[in-house]
């Protein structure tokens, strides 16, 4: 094969072509490196965004916006988050790792795979071109300032004058083609592409619920880009379907909205769950507990996420049975996630647990996880909803599940693959220091924001008045980001230091189970040498402990 | 919401307290466990062995399966049971029936039979030893807003196109402030509402004050003239003129409101110069522009204004 390898006088590549390797790529490592990086950039703009929005925030009648910046801010905040940090981040680490842990060469359809990713990327810039092109003819609003979930009739031309929400319309509903087409890659890839010996049943469970996610996210985008031509059609073509004011409906888009919005939220937080179910058991050098209920419990939230989504609007004044059965199939989501939190405190217990970085942020996830899934159930009760719906108290918990659980997740998930990525391992020192101050800042924050809710105090205004009691937890929510600020700094830096400065990390640095980790780090363009054959669920510890093997206890 | 002040919000707080004792109890159990595996269940250093490796256990499973659906059970049973309570569709006896109407970004209440229009600022009766209950009937003149004044009860979402109800209730006099909580575009956050429950002897002056025209003072007559003569009231209603705008609140009796721009600012004979002045240095988006007043101007539209109480 030495044909196929630089020869080895060939000097420094030029920029232009390499730049090109990256652009023309069609490989699955490639793209999913993209992908993240891209999430990154996006998670820094919006934690920017966010970081405004507190300063404004911080104290009683400040004047650091104005409102209708402080509007901009927070729907380019949530949206940026939803569709250009959290998709990418996830449809990235799984373009990085399905064929890896699968033992295939690439997914199913390359080209598609990447004709999706640059659907993602241009649809993130049309969103944010509308800072620049948004004005249209009269001047009116710049970027989008409807609210992430954009409730009609406030999108309609008779509120949203000029172009913004037609550039909120047309970036997302361009990178949902690019997602619902890579929700299809995966599918075929994990059914049809995994390499001999791994029946369904041996697969790695991060497999399992990417392949659930996929099917969630097949389910849940077309109904939103559908909402939102609809939307398209009244603002350009005059059409009415959420024009109230000629007999459209406003609740018409709120079903539309929060039949995609909350699998949204499960597609986004699942992968959260692939990465520390791959990780714990590493740590804790222990099985994962109950495999197959955990399989059980991932399809199982993948059925009743599609039919929860009125507990987003129990304060529309639906009938009371309307109501008490979305609080009975919302609350009966908290089941399977329950069974998930047990298997993995299982198979912490009677481990030997190793606290490298990736298992201190998978630990985070695991407490503050807990916390936003408890005041889930809270949520789901519809009198406590009535009360504290759209206040702080809900923007502090699905922070809690999305901050701090699924972004510790994420973090936990970069300091465990970056050195397969990369080659290098990250610095472990940095990596605590960040764990620590992250864990300070966003607990004082988030846990902050719960007793604003409290005090009544309603989600999406730019100000309020000293009155009402709210300045201290304000103040304190917007001290929390400072030391974020830094905990993300340190994150940085470590990133960029460890790419150049870092250890080398071998093959398998963590003495993991999983096929990814029996190839070279990076691993080569083709993956494996020879076609991986697998007899359990980790191959690699058949490997290590050939007198032990897993075959023979599943 | 922790200082409920009549049955919705205390029935809410009751649940809640239900909430956090279970919530509370799963919460306790978690942390210990993990806990316990954080402390407890630590690789010696320098000590390489592989643990035990256990794969799973039936009946442990089938335990924290079987658990947590019996108290998702009895957790649901308990709060549909506060749903049926609290979701009225008709007033109970004696409730105080008004049709409130969300616009960007104010609050219209009309007490229908009274004959009472009014904006920002509603009242209630309450008799000595007794509840105010209010029954409310919610409208949208543009887009989706959420009543919600967090110590009388719950919210209700006030969406165009459709009527919603609220019941809530006082069982002591007071003043009590809420706030819209849907965001509703730019002045989203100066939208307030304030409850006053006051003795009934209180309202029904009250009630027949609001009930007559604006009063006549002839020494404002100039600042009057002025008021008719500008666009002010192609928006704004003062009863016994020809200013009959439904556009804005209604200012026959501004006076005895005590906030401008719906809770913008106190209503100070200062603020209210201002206002008039420019609206947008105070409430920026809100609809009412600058009316390019001179400041004698102002100052003798706002004498007109301040005798309308």
């Amino acid at each position: 094969m030495s044909a196929l390898q630089p020869p080895a006088a060939a000097g420094p590549v030029p920029f232009l072509s390499r730049l090109h390797e990256w652009v023309a790529t069609v490989d699955h490592k490639k793209l999913g490196t993209m992908y993240i990086v891209c999430g990154i950039i996006y998670l820094i703009v919006a934690g920017l965004e966010a970081t405004m929005m507190r300063w404004q925030l911080a104290w009683s009648g400040m004047e650091v916006l104005t409102p209708a910046e402080f509007n901009r801010l927070f729907t380019m905040h949530g949206t940026t988050m939803v569709f250009f940090v959290g998709m990418p981040i996830l449809l990235g680490s799984a373009n990085y790792l399905v064929p890896l842990m699968i033992g295939a060469r690439d997914l199913a359809f390359p080209r598609l795979n990447a004709f999706s990713f640059w659907l993602f990327f241009f649809g993130s810039l049309l969103l944010y071109f509308s800072y620049f092109g948004g004005q249209g003819l009269y001047g009116m609003g710049s970027a989008p300032d409807v609210g992430w979930f954009a409730y009609a009739p406030l999108t309609e031309r008779t509120f949203s004058r000029g172009h913004s929400t037609d550039y909120w319309i047309l970036g997302i509903f361009v990178a949902g083609i690019g997602s619902t087409a890579t929700a299809v890659n995966f599918i075929a890839t994990i059914l049809g592409m995994r390499c001999r010996g791994m029946s369904l049943m041996k697969m790695p469970l991060l497999a399992w619920i990417m392949l659930v996610d996929c099917v969630l996210i097949l389910v849940a985008l077309p109904p939103l880009a559908a909402a939102q031509i609809l939307l398209l059609f009244d603002r350009q073509l005059g059409a009415h379907f959420f024009d109230t004011q000629a007999g459209g409906s406003a609740l018409l888009w709120q079903n539309l909205f929060w039949f995609f919005g909350h699998p949204e939220v499960y597609i986004l937080i699942l992968p959260g769950f692939a990465f520390v179910t791959e990780i714990i058991p590493v740590f804790s050098r222990k099985v994962i507990f109950g495999y197959p209920l955990m399989v059980a419990a991932t399809v199982a939230i993948g059925f009743i996420s599609v039919g929860v989504w009125v507990h987003h609007m129990f304060v529309v004044g639906l009938s009371p049975m309307l109501n008490a059965i979305f609080m009975g199939s919302t609350m009966l989501v908290g089941v399977p996630t329950g069974i998930k939190m047990f298997n993995w405190v299982a198979t912490m217990i009677g481990g030997r647990i190793r606290f490298d970085t990736p298992m201190l942020y998978a630990t985070g996830f695991l407490c503050q996880f807990l916390l936003g899934g408890l005041t889930g159930i809270f949520l789901a009760t519809v009198p406590f909803d009535w009360q504290v719906s759209d206040s702080y108290f809900v923007v502090g918990h699905f922070h809690y599940v999305l901050f701090g659980g699924l972004v510790f997740a994420i973090f936990a998930a970069v300091y465990y693959w970056f050195p397969k990525v990369s080659g290098r391992m990250m610095n472990e020192t940095l990596g605590k220091w960040q764990f620590w101050l992250l864990v300070i800042g966003f607990n004082i924050t988030f846990g902050a924001m719960h007793v604003s809710g409290f005090l009544g105090m309603p989600r999406r205004v730019y100000t309020y008045h000293a009155d009402r009691g709210w300045d201290f937890w304000n103040l304190l929510t917007s001290l929390g980001v400072i030391v974020q600020i830094l905990g993300f700094s340190l994150f940085a830096l470590n990133l960029v230091h460890s790419l150049f400065r870092g250890r080398k990390a071998g093959d398998d640095p963590w003495d993991a189970w999983t096929l990814e980790w029996s190839t070279t780090s990076p691993p080569p363009p083709h993956n494996f040498d020879e076609d991986p054959i697998v007899h359990s669920r980790r191959p690699l510890w058949d490997l290590k402990h050939p007198d032990d093997p897993d075959w023979k206890y599943e | 919401m922790f200082d409920p002040v009549g049955v919705p919000a205390e029935t809410i707080l009751d649940i809640t307290w239900l909430l956090i004792g279970i919530c509370g109890a799963i919460g306790v159990v978690m942390f210990c466990l993990i806990g316990f595996a954080i402390v407890r269940c630590r690789r010696p250093e320098g000590d390489d062995r592989e643990p035990p490796q256990v794969y799973g256990s039936n009946p442990i499973e089938l335990a924290w399966t079987v658990v947590p659906l019996m108290i998702v059970f009895v957790l649901f049973m308990v709060s549909a049971r506060g749903i049926f309570e609290l979701e009225r569709t008709s007033p109970s006896e004696g409730a105080t029936e008004l049709t409130v109407t969300g616009h960007r970004w104010w609050w219209e209440f009309d007490y229908g039979d009274l004959g009472i229009v009014t904006a920002g600022e509603l009242h209630v009766p309450i008799d000595e030893g007794g509840v105010a209950d209010l029954y409310l009937t919610l409208k949208s003149a543009d887009v989706a807003h959420s009543f919600w004044v967090p110590q009388l009860g719950p919210k209700m979402d006030v969406i165009p196109d459709r009527v919603n109800h609220l019941w809530l209730q006082a069982n002591r006099p007071g003043t009590f402030v809420g706030q819209c909580a849907e965001y509703c575009g730019n002045q989203h956050a100066n939208m307030l509402i304030t409850v006053v429950v006051e003795p009934r002897e209180d309202f029904e002056a009250w009630v027949r004050n609001q009930q007559q025209d604006a009063a006549a003072d002839t020494t404002v007559a100039a600042g009057k003239r002025l008021f008719l003569r500008t666009a002010c009231i192609n928006c704004h209603t003062v009863r016994g003129t020809v200013a009959n705008g439904t556009f804005a609140p209604d200012l026959t009796h501004l006076m005895s409101r005590s906030t401008i721009g719906s809770g913008a600012i106190a209503n100070t004979p200062e603020n209210l110069r201002e206002w008039v002045w420019d609206p947008q240095n105070i409430k920026p988006g809100c609809d009412m522009p600058s009316m390019k007043l001179s400041r004698s101007e102002v100052d003798l539209v706002c004498a007109y204004l301040e005798t309308l109480r």
